[in-house]
């Protein structure tokens, strides 16, 4: 399969036109898909004031007026009516604007009485004034400035992601390791083993693929009510483990049952029992599945939004990074040199195991197909 | 480890009744014994983690040890027992010590709770008052201000635009690259949004949106070369700023639709392609004649999982609107029905009714499965 992909490629000449057509749209494609994240990245090393004065694509190299020098408003010009200034000729609103004369501009600045004129000329210019204050401030937390009635200053440091990004981590971890077990043992189970119900069961575990978590809300505060579940950690678990097994059993019953019946067999032969050759045999030859369920459930739990939102609830103490900027968002909307900073420290875990183990994950997309 | 095996050889030893009965009585008890003493162990661990106070991470070493060591503890010791048990009454009890665990979770956490909320659908708001099929008479009310039908709309828009857009760009992408020279670093960055969270996405898209043509770059082009004044795409132009929330998921899961493609069309035989192409085929007739048929089970695979995927969307639209702007679909008036408007009855409802939205893809997911000899 794979030897065939470098083979099929088109070599022969006169494909040099659908080379280059079929390069180009996908160049095109692929542009398209990464400048949405580049921008986040480039706006989350620039200052406030620049991410609101100029777009962070002002870092690519383009033709801009830059201030050359900076004069006084002669005197004796005629304030409230057309002046006569460098060669430029305008009222004061004309030279707020700027008045251009030749390839110079001039530019009040200031108010009609107390202004200067900047003379500014065109020219190749990149905005790379970067920095690293921008994380600084979500990691170490922003600070405050609240002026007292008294006069004094006192300053008062925010919410950092810290805290978030370690619920995010005690969350999915626990998340992540805890349906496993349980889904091989149900997979080996459903692979391997005769019993009464079987066929029915695992119809349960296709259907149960596709249901909606939304359906099942409802019960389940209801039940974590009783047992006092809602807003722990040990709910949320509990939740995607529920939420995440009919995926995790069917993605691994399509492994296990795809091992050769010769190798099961032997055991059998030799006296070892279902849970000695499940532990020493299926486990051990299991890993790329489990490993790709893993990723999967990992990346699913991280990113979630939902879940934590119903069950953990937003409290700051047990805030994960979704909800911390999902609220950012709701309630600093402006400060985007944070929320991009932010949601960037958000992705980096994602984003490492992501490139790091693509190809188990890549084989999770392909065994599993659906998943709520 | 051994096999846990050893106790056949030991009944075959003569032994007076007295011992026999002995060892009858401490293997009862023992079989007693454990069992309840694994569920203390585990319930121990449950109010734990529960109630305790410790530092988080304490807690989630705990949760972690807890969680694969209980549940590893359960089967050995419910193994154990069955095993004990004879050799009939273990090849009947054994196969549930392996599924019931998972089996019970699953009733639990959904298929119970599918019951439950319809029941719950056919009370009122305080969950009190039987109220029979009346709150699903006003999901689909007619009434010109009933939010469900602009949120059906909305996911009708969803599935229309956004399942079509992933799957005909992810088809693109996988064609083109599978004939570049760049196809793993193009596969790459295209696949790379599925990494990231519906929140981060909707804070790269908000900035692209955004109506300060400093900051959104979309209203920095529609500015500056066609010289408009800036507009608030998510919220201006109803129903077509859905599209912008949409163009959002496109870009999240063209990425799962290329990786399948991809594999898929390199699946298909070499000379097959090229025998097309020796008859004289273009590459248009070759691409819709022979590749189009041949990926057809995956085309239908991963359409009906952006199909899902669209009918359940929540997080893009709650973060990027909130709902607002005529944006709700299904998902989010769930939300806000049952919790910010607290009606129990009518959020039920409305979770049921997104419930028979997936039902004709989980019977075609039955269907594929029956078809497969494996089972």
């Amino acid at each position: 399969m794979a030897a065939s992909a470098t083979t099929s490629k088109p070599k022969k000449k006169g494909h040099l036109l659908s080379d280059i057509l079929v390069n180009g749209i996908l160049i095109l494609i692929v542009i398209a898909w990464t400048i949405p994240t580049i921008g986040l990245v480039v706006s989350s090393f620039r200052t406030r004031f620049d991410i609101q004065t100029s777009g962070w694509w002002s870092i690519v190299p383009h033709r801009a007026w830059q201030t050359v020098a900076t004069l006084p408003v002669p005197e004796g010009v005629d304030r409230n009516g057309v002046m006569q200034i460098e060669g430029g000729q305008g009222t004061f609103e004309q030279f707020r604007e700027g008045v251009q004369v030749g390839n110079t501009k001039l530019i009040w600045i200031g108010n009609r009485r107390t202004g200067t004129i900047e003379v500014q000329k065109q020219s190749l210019t990149t905005n790379t004034a970067f920095t690293l204050d921008n994380y600084k401030q979500v990691i170490g937390g922003k600070t405050f400035e609240i002026r007292k009635p008294d006069g004094t200053v006192e300053t008062v440091k925010g919410d950092n992601m810290i805290a978030p990004f370690l619920n995010s981590l005690i969350v999915s971890i626990p998340a992540t390791v805890i349906p496993i077990l349980i889904a091989a043992f149900a997979a080996y189970g459903f692979a391997w083993m005769k019993f009464p119900g079987r066929r029915l069961l695992f119809i349960l575990v296709v259907a149960l693929l596709v249901v909606p978590l939304q359906i099942a809300f409802v019960p389940i505060l209801k039940d974590y009510k009783t047992l006092q579940l809602n807003g722990t950690f040990l709910g949320i678990w509990l939740a995607h483990t529920g939420f995440g097994l009919p995926l995790a059993v069917y993605l691994l019953f399509n492994y296990i049952s795809t091992i050769p019946r010769d190798i099961l067999e032997s055991a059998f032969m030799d006296g070892a029992s279902h849970f000695t050759i499940f532990q020493k045999l299926i486990l051990p030859l299991s890993v790329p599945a489990l490993a790709s369920f893993a990723i999967f459930q990992f990346l699913w739990t991280w990113n979630d939004y939902l879940v934590a939102l119903i069950f953990l609830g937003s409290a700051p103490s047990n805030q994960v990074l979704t909800m911390f900027l999902a609220n950012m968002v709701g309630s600093r909307g402006n400060d985007w040199h944070l929320m991009t900073a932010g949601a960037l420290v958000s992705m980096i875990l994602p984003l490492m195991v992501f490139f790091g183990l693509q190809r188990f994950f890549i084989r999770g997309l392909m065994a599993g197909s659906v998943k709520g | 480890m051994t096999a846990p095996l050893q106790d056949f050889s030991e009944s075959a030893k003569p032994m007076g009744v007295l011992g026999k009965t002995g060892t009858f009585i401490a293997r009862i008890l023992l079989s007693i014994f454990v069992p309840i003493a694994t569920f203390i162990v585990l319930y121990a661990g449950f109010m734990f983690l529960r109630d305790s106070n410790a530092s988080k991470w304490v807690i989630a070493i705990v949760a972690i040890i807890w969680g694969v060591g209980g549940v590893a503890l359960l089967y050995l010791v419910s193994n154990w027992f069955v095993e004990r048990l004879g050799d009939a009454w273990r090849g009947r009890l054994q196969p549930f010590v392996f599924v019931g665990p998972a089996i019970a979770i699953l009733i639990w956490y959904l298929a119970l709770p599918a019951v439950r909320t319809f029941y719950a659908s056919l009370f009122g708001p305080d969950g009190k008052v039987f109220v029979g099929l009346k709150n699903y008479l006003a999901v689909f009310s007619l009434e010109p201000n009933n939010p469900m039908m602009v949120a059906f709309r909305n996911n009708i828009m969803w599935i229309v635009f956004g399942a079509t857009g992933a799957v005909v760009l992810g088809l693109l992408v996988a064609v083109l690259a599978d004939r570049s020279r760049f196809e793993r670093l193009a596969k790459a960055l295209v696949f790379m949004p599925m990494a990231i969270s519906m929140v981060g996405g909707a804070i790269i898209w908000n900035m692209m949106y955004s109506v300060n043509p400093n900051i959104g770059l979309l209203n920095s082009i529609y500015t500056s070369i066609f010289g408009r004044v800036p507009v608030a795409w998510t919220a201006a132009n109803q129903p077509w700023n859905n599209l912008f929330l949409i163009v959002i998921m496109i870009w999240l899961q063209a990425g799962y639709a290329m990786t399948l493609f991809s594999a898929a069309i390199k699946g298909i035989p070499g000379d097959m392609l090229e025998a097309a192409r020796v008859d004289g085929a273009s590459e248009i007739q070759v691409f819709f004649r022979i590749m189009i048929p041949c990926i057809m089970g995956t085309i239908i695979t991963v359409a009906t999982t952006v199909i899902i995927f669209t009918l359940k969307i929540f997080d893009v639209v709650w973060v990027m609107t909130g709902g607002q702007f005529n944006t709700q679909v299904i998902a989010t008036q769930f939300y806000r029905e049952y919790f910010t408007n607290q009606n129990a009855g009518y959020g039920s409802a409305i979770a049921i009714v997104l419930l028979i939205a997936v039902v004709p893809v989980m019977i075609y997911n039955l269907r594929q499965f029956r078809n497969q000899e494996a089972f």
